[in-house]
């Protein structure tokens, strides 16, 4: 025990003065070192969402009614069921900071961390995704961190055996010092087969399995996840706080996790990611009988030296808690056996409702653990920042705008060959899409598709989307623009999107004009999904994503999960086949707030983001499930960054057929607004008078626009571009970059 | 017929493989690293993964699994055998196929549809094509550039061991363009692409890997 008369080093492991002087009233005497330890990561923002918990409740409270939800939030991840008896869990959580820090380990160990978050709630994880933002592209830092970020996703996801099905790639300015990594994992699992993360039954036995716990990632969640970066090389000695990852234990723990899932041998489960030992321990015992009483000495270490504080605080990955009845404790050793997965018994759940650890026989940790798991709350204050007013102003309208079709044909060049909607071949090569056989779509799709019973045809869609600057010109509206743009991205496969998840990436929380931000998001994405009727089902809070005292783009990343009836009934964004009419669905208004066209071609960003249209989105995702289930059509696109002009060059490309079309009105906004809930179809040939009577009915405003066949991108009257130009310009951009 | 999936620890496309299997119409077998067992199937097939991580090179622990000295001595005695991509770097490490994959030219993981040309149609693994027919199927491997010195270069060549090529630009520096090789009797057939990833037009680029099956079903049961 520390003397009394020595400081304590709370200020040093991320505490405030204030939640220190909680920590001695919760326990009515000093903390022990351990006890310091396990609260500083317990209460770390990372760990307690002690900013954000006060505004995320709206997404329990403003829920719409969904009989899909089997378990929602405040679970490891949520759990949607998807018919036949298949269940479905999926989540998106960031790894911003180790990803800048050290870029390979950081991505890898994302994955892995996600992937175990799907595993703890009992399902096999399926597929992984990962939405990535870096700095600008041809930035030196971003010939750093780019290529580690990929390295690390395709060294551990393709050695994990999970196909990587999409997500995105953009670049800006604002995330040159602070690169977001998020990374989506889905599971998939029978009804019945959920796991509780809870320590219940006095007298059972905690179990850690997996790897062995070292040094690394110590202080992870709370030294580098919940502070922002200085801006300087000091931030290289943050390096150590980075976990390294072992993807081929991580298989064998998910192998051996799932035979001990069937084998009934496990009564309570928990992933240990951030936290380690300090979270498992406190959030098992928290949520069940209450107590449990723990030897430290028996977690295995690849490090002899570690004490208690580092053994609590210790990240290190491919690590697993269960919880397991006294009798059946030889059989769940003999599957751990098995898999050659590690396996201690290193404590039992008692009722005393205190968390006591005992270190070479001394005890070392007494607490509530609901006093750890719960954590402060605090009400930061927010405050819109004046600089909205002046973004507000800078109408973009008034840019200098293309009037012929040499511009015209020009500008659309310029987009696709722009690294942010180029080719991402150059990323995406790296990751395995193929493994387990089941993937139907993944990118350069809308969203990705994965067949769930090969059967039935039962499969499901998943989209992730973000746009930092629409968000930033209005937090509140931009995030449900995200969130329509992830929805119509999973319906136009053809699937009826089911429920939502979210990542929510945001400068300082001790930021008023970010906390303001903040709330403006959460508050737009929870009215959103009432509106469409998909519940939020879990989701992360990433907050410090900043340099010095200069923000990101407020950035939440939406992911929408989405139930595909038969898969074999697709649509792809792929013009493949000749002579199909192209049909434009929704209404096109002069839209370029915080447009790629705005961005790409003058660097501005500002006026008003298009106007969400909830409604009009439901009816167009309802439109395209009932076309995609009558076999009316050939390929679906949605329409979302450089408009028309780019949902064209991409299906051209991906279906390698070209197109005529005829633009209604002006020809610059018909190609490059961003105007919400839109898509472009084409339809098979007969089928036109089909399609055109379930649009009426479904009340979706539409137009026939032209037709597929030919080798070029044909703007009739305007320009023409031959499709071999459009590739080479669209697949080289980021081969140059990146080598 | 019965065809036997091996499953090291690390291996990811056995799931896979036993659908091809499926799908040619035999009855796929799960085969365990750590028994000395081949179940008496008909053939063998090591699919693709990270066998314990490739840690230490692709293959190079995974050879000496129990299952191995079994399958090395049936092997040799003709039993039909497949490796896919790490099954493949196996049975070079193991010895019953010549030369070894390497780290790619390119240094980076790459996954991608290829189109390959089939060079051996008369292997127990390729009897249903037809010599010189081309097929579109992924890729997907960070060490599978083909190496061997010259004079097995030149061997394999004139005795018909290279089984396919590539004939997209080379996507890893492999020798010749050397997709896949056999051993000198033709029962034993290393891939680095994976034809089990091209069975269904579905989940894959074509159905044309599905001959790879088909061919030793037809053999066998022939």
């Amino acid at each position: 025990m520390t003397a009394a008369t020595v400081a304590q080093p709370y200020a040093e492991l991320g505490l405030t003065r204030a939640e220190y002087e909680k920590i001695v009233g919760t326990l009515g005497r000093r903390p022990t070192g351990p006890e310091l330890a396990l609260y500083s990561v317990m209460w770390s923002e990372h760990c307690s969402y002690k900013s954000s918990k006060v505004h995320l409740r709206q997404f329990a409270e403003k829920a719409p009614a969904s009989a899909a939800l089997l378990a929602g939030i405040g679970h490891n991840a949520g759990v949607v069921d998807i018919g036949q008896g298949y269940a479905v869990t999926f989540k998106i959580e960031s790894h911003n900071h180790p990803s800048y820090v050290e870029p390979h380990q950081g991505a890898a160990t994302g994955v892995g961390g996600i992937v175990r978050d799907i595993l703890a709630m009992g399902a096999r994880p399926v597929a992984v995704m990962d939405a990535l933002r870096f700095g600008p592209a041809s930035a030196p830092d971003t010939g750093r961190v780019l290529p580690g970020v990929v390295s690390g996703i395709s060294s551990y996801g393709n050695c994990l055996g999970l196909p990587n099905i999409g997500g995105e790639l953009d670049f800006d300015p604002c995330y040159a010092g602070n690169p977001l990594v998020n990374a989506l994992c889905v599971g998939v699992m029978r009804h019945g087969d959920l796991q509780v993360a809870a320590a219940h039954g006095a007298g059972n036995k905690v179990i850690l399995f997996g790897s062995t716990t070292g040094p690394d990632g110590v202080g992870g969640a709370s030294v580098l996840a919940s502070a922002a970066f200085g801006g300087s090389g000091a931030d290289a000695v943050k390096r150590p706080s980075v976990q390294v990852g072992d993807p081929f234990l991580e298989k064998l723990l998910v192998e051996c996790c799932l035979e001990l899932f069937a084998g009934g041998l496990v009564a309570g489960l928990q992933d240990l990611g951030a936290a380690g030992v300090a979270c498992a321990t406190t959030e098992l015992a928290a949520a069940g009988t209450g107590g449990m009483r723990v030897q430290l000495d028996a977690v295995p270490l690849r490090d002899p030296s570690l004490g208690p504080p580092e053994i609590l605080m210790s990240e290190s990955q491919e690590r697993m808690m269960a919880v397991v009845e006294p009798g059946r404790t030889d059989e769940f050793l003999a599957v751990c056996a098995k898999w050659d997965v590690r396996a201690a018994v290193i404590g039992e759940v008692t009722g005393t409702g205190r968390l006591v650890m005992t270190w070479r026989g001394e005890t070392v940790v007494d607490i509530p653990p609901g006093s750890a798991a719960d954590g402060p709350v605090y009400h930061r204050p927010l405050a819109r920042p004046a600089a909205q007013d002046t973004l507000a102003a800078a109408d973009p309208l008034l840019l200098p705008r293309p009037f012929d079709g040499p511009g015209l044909r020009a500008d659309l060049l310029a987009l696709i060959g722009s690294p942010g909607l180029a080719d991402k071949s150059w990323v995406t090569d790296q990751y395995d899409r193929y493994v387990r056989g089941d993937t139907v779509l993944a990118m350069p799709e809308d969203g990705g598709l994965v067949r769930v019973d090969e059967a039935t045809g039962l499969g499901i869609a998943l989209a992730t989307d973000g746009n930092g600057r629409y968000c930033r010109l209005d937090p509140y509206l931009g995030t449900q623009l995200v969130l329509s743009e992830a929805y119509r991205n999973v319906a136009v496969t053809g699937a009826r999107p089911l429920a939502v998840t979210n990542c929510l990436n945001f400068g300082s929380p001790e930021d008023p004009g970010v906390m303001w931000q903040f709330a403006e998001a959460v508050r737009g994405l929870a009215d959103g999904c009432a509106a469409l009727g998909v519940p939020v089902t879990g989701g992360n809070v990433s907050f410090y994503n900043q340099t010095g005292s200069v923000a990101i783009h407020p950035t939440p990343v939406i992911g929408v999960l989405g139930v595909h009836d038969d898969v074999r009934r697709r649509l792809s964004i792929g013009f493949d086949v000749p002579d199909a009419s192209l049909v434009l669905l929704g209404r096109t208004e002069a839209e370029f707030g915080g447009s790629a066209w705005a961005h790409v071609r003058h660097g501005h960003l500002g006026g008003r983001p298009p106007a969400p249209d909830l409604l009009a989105e439901q009816r167009l995702a309802g439109l395209l499930a009932a076309a995609a289930a009558a076999g009316l059509l050939s390929a679906a696109h949605d329409l979302s960054d450089g408009g028309l002009a780019v949902a064209l060059a991409e299906s051209c490309l991906r279906g390698r057929t070209g197109c005529r079309v005829r633009l209604p009105g002006d020809p610059f906004t018909a190609l490059f607004s961003e105007s919400a809930a839109r898509a472009v179809v084409a339809v098979r040939p007969g089928a036109e008078a089909g399609f055109a009577s379930l649009r009426a009915d479904h009340g979706v405003a539409g137009q026939t626009i032209g037709r597929t066949g030919g080798d070029d991108l044909a703007v009739e009257g305007w320009f023409a571009i031959p499709l071999a130009e459009l590739a080479a310009v669209h697949a080289g951009v980021l081969p140059a970059l990146f080598g | 017929m019965r065809i036997g999936v091996i499953a090291f620890p690390g291996s990811l496309d056995d799931r896979d493989a036993a659908r091809a299997v499926r799908l040619a119409g035999a009855e796929p077998v799960a085969l365990w690293h750590a028994d000395r067992d081949l179940r008496g199937v008909d053939a063998v097939i090591l699919p693709g993964g990270f066998s314990y991580g490739d840690y230490l090179r692709c293959g190079a622990i995974a050879r000496f699994a129990p299952v191995m000295s079994e399958l090395v001595p049936a092997a040799r005695a003709g039993l039909p055998v497949l490796g896919i991509c790490n099954g493949f770097q196996i049975l070079c490490e193991a010895h019953l196929l010549p030369g070894a994959l390497t780290r790619n030219s390119g240094l980076r993981f790459v996954t991608r549809d290829l189109r390959l040309r089939v060079e051996n149609a008369r292997t127990a693994w390729t009897g249903a094509y037809a010599g010189g027919q081309e097929i579109v199927v992924p890729l997907k491997s960070g060490e599978g550039r083909y190496a061997a010195d010259a004079g097995t270069l030149a061997g394999l060549q004139a005795r018909g061991q290279v089984v396919i090529r590539y004939t997209d630009p080379n996507p890893n520096g492999s020798a010749g363009g050397i997709a896949g090789v056999c051993n000198a009797e033709g029962n034993v057939v290393g891939l680095m692409p994976h034809p089990e990833h091209a069975v269904d037009p579905l989940t894959g680029p074509s159905a044309g890997g599905l001959g790879f099956f088909t061919s030793v079903v037809a053999g066998v049961l022939g």
